[in-house]
């Protein structure tokens, strides 16, 4: 069987940001602010559902790490297809970079079993940074493919893919076991499935039931299973805040540069004379 | 100090990629106060066939390792022999462009040797920090450009940092320093191409945001694909390359290689002409340093009027049929 892991990040919205969603600290804080799941994430998961409607023998399982609330992200996971879905949290992994962050997600990658396909985005829209991706591949010793864009052929042992690589696409053949970072042009996400939705529109992680709603839910199969680092068991110095070589010195919110900014009227005169004060300047930078 | 600056080759003309240019003279006004080395590391095939440039901006010394297994990107190999490389020579920073090479590997070479790295900065010095002594501080925008962060590796060597590519600027002078270049020698294991490269295929790019004196840039506010040739038009009278916002390429108005912005191309040119822009922080961090910026927007509060420094409110399917007539008659 293939097994197939993505990592899904939850994000905030970075298209609605105000000023006071950091904290002290200089992290961010996400509690205030609208969360989404990472777009390129998305078609991230939605490669290992088409990896497996091709494949067939194929487990695709979603994890992601973050704060409770981050269980959205894999519910639509699951309401797209996938067949298991993991949240990793504990307090210690908190405010990692993404040497901490990768080094949490590879040893969750070990501790379920490993994986022949590792599948994430290129990069969050929170931090831009597309390092996690790379690092989980060091960390497992796992050969990479960054940037991929299209996908060729898809086996139960290789895959050739098209590579972004700037000035070239690139088409490249792996076996697996390899990790995979995609673009938002690989494919189209598909839609949640209404039935996988009506099954787990209440699933969650245990701590979410009450004791006696509990035993209903996992005989309901809707669960999340929660990793902490008491399964883990990780050393506390290289996870979190602790374990991250880069700190944040200090965060400045972008404020506009007020120009001399002239303003010319919209009709033919106006116009010609920005035209005109175009072609002064022009001659002087042109000379 | 020491700085590294990884030598990255265009895959197609084989010359020196810009980035790697800016990179060395970064790296050189950085640690030349400190009567610091800048030492260029390059694997690969064979050397970009204009290397010696890299003297005349900064760098010190080349060191470099040749394997035909390299000639493209493979990425296990590429950290292997790049982390022997940069171990050899012990530096206190080490420097990336952030290309889609470089962030293929960088992350790699820092997680290999468990240090921090910091993507796409856009500026870098070097300071004093607590009893750390001098450090480098790197400022990179987060939180699609909403937020300037300052990061530090304050504990761990070396400090790593990726840039993009035309962010940092060139110097009017060049240096003349001497040619030196020495060759790597180590191990290969072939167990790490791991990546089979079936084909190669050459992108026309009909983009060059570089050598552009002046860009006519397109947003979601011109309306269409069809109101988009508007803005050719006036690019074509003016030897001007056509640009867009994010939402203009979102809309399907412009090619993807045509974005300027926090995730597509950052540009300076020295006129810059935003159409239908409305100003996101994420589009102006790709070309708020343009010399000159017009704006022409319907929405006279468009924070595209912040950065501009002249400005028309109005319909630009009006305006520039205008602007492209007078333009002909002057010119």
């Amino acid at each position: 069987m293939l097994k197939i892991k993505v990592l899904a990040k939850q994000v905030p919205d970075t298209a609605n940001i105000t000023g006071n969603a950091m904290k002290d600290d200089g992290t961010v804080n996400r509690a205030i602010l609208p969360a989404v799941f990472n777009p390129e994430d998305l078609n991230a998961l939605e490669l290992a559902l088409s990896i497996k409607d091709t494949v067939g023998d194929c487990e695709v399982s979603v994890i992601s790490m973050g704060p409770a609330k981050a269980v959205d992200v894999l519910k639509h996971s699951l309401f797209m297809g996938a067949d298991k879905v993991y949240l990793i949290s504990d307090r210690k992994y908190a405010g990692a970079d993404t040497l901490a962050t990768s080094f949490v997600l590879s040893e969750a990658i070990k501790l379920l079993g490993g994986a022949d396909i590792v599948l994430a985005g290129r990069q969050a829209i929170d931090g831009d940074t597309a390092q996690v991706g790379p690092q989980v591949a060091e960390k497992l010793d796992m050969n990479q493919i960054t940037y991929v864009s299209g996908i060729r052929e898809i086996t139960g042992s290789y895959a050739i893919v098209e590579r972004d690589g700037e000035y070239q696409t690139e088409i490249i053949k792996a076996h697996y076991p390899v990790l995979m970072t995609v673009t938002s042009s690989v494919n189209m996400p598909r839609y949640p499935n209404a039935s996988k939705m009506l099954r787990h529109f209440k699933s969650d992680i245990p701590s979410a039931f009450t004791a006696e709603k509990l035993e209903d839910a996992q005989k309901s199969g809707r669960i999340i299973p929660l990793i902490t680092n008491d399964d883990l068991k990780l050393d506390d110095e290289r996870c979190g805040l602790k374990g991250s070589p880069t700190k944040v010195h200090n965060i400045k919110s972008i404020t506009l540069t007020g120009g001399d900014l002239k303003f010319y009227g919209n009709e033919n005169e106006g116009i010609k004379s920005l035209i005109r004060d175009i072609m002064k300047d022009y001659v002087e930078v042109e000379s | 100090m020491k700085s590294v600056v990884f030598i990255e080759k265009n895959f197609h003309t084989g010359k020196l990629r810009n980035v790697t240019v800016e990179l060395a003279w970064k790296a050189n006004t950085l640690v030349k106060p400190l009567n610091g080395e800048v030492v260029g590391i390059f694997a690969g095939d064979e050397l970009p066939t204009d290397y010696a440039e890299l003297f005349r901006y900064g760098i010190d010394r080349v060191l470099f390792y040749k394997n035909p297994a390299l000639k493209n990107l493979q990425s296990t190999a590429m950290k292997h022999i790049l982390c022997a490389m940069i171990k050899h020579e012990n530096p206190e920073i080490v420097l990336f462009g952030a290309t889609h090479t470089g962030r293929d590997i960088a992350p790699l070479v820092a997680s290999t040797l468990k240090t921090g790295l910091t993507a796409d900065c856009t500026q870098l010095h070097i300071d004093d920090y607590k009893d750390k002594g001098k450090i480098l501080f790197q400022v990179r925008p987060a939180f699609g450009g909403n937020i300037l962060a300052t990061i530090i590796t304050p504990d761990h060597r070396p400090m790593m940092a990726t840039v993009r590519e035309g962010v940092m600027l060139l110097p009017e002078e060049k240096t003349d320093k001497p040619i030196r270049i020495e060759e790597f020698k180590t191990e290969f294991n072939k167990e790490w191409i791991r990546n089979e490269f079936l084909e190669i295929i050459p992108k026309i790019s009909k983009v060059n945001f570089h050598s552009a004196q002046t860009i006519v840039a397109g947003g979601a506010g011109v309306g269409s694909k069809e109101d988009f040739r508007l803005l050719e038009q006036l690019a074509a009278v003016l030897g001007a390359e056509v640009g867009a916002s994010r939402a203009a390429v979102d809309f399907g108005f412009a090619e993807k290689e045509r974005q300027i912005g926090q995730t597509g191309s950052v540009v300076r040119p020295k006129l810059y002409i935003a159409c239908g822009i409305s100003g996101s922080i994420q589009h102006r961090a790709g070309m708020e340093e343009s010399k000159k910026i017009i704006a022409i927007n319907k929405d006279p509060n468009a924070p595209i009027f912040a950065v501009a420094h002249m400005g028309i409110v109005g319909d630009l399917k009006e305006i520039i049929p205008v602007m492209i007539k007078y333009l002909r008659e002057e010119g």
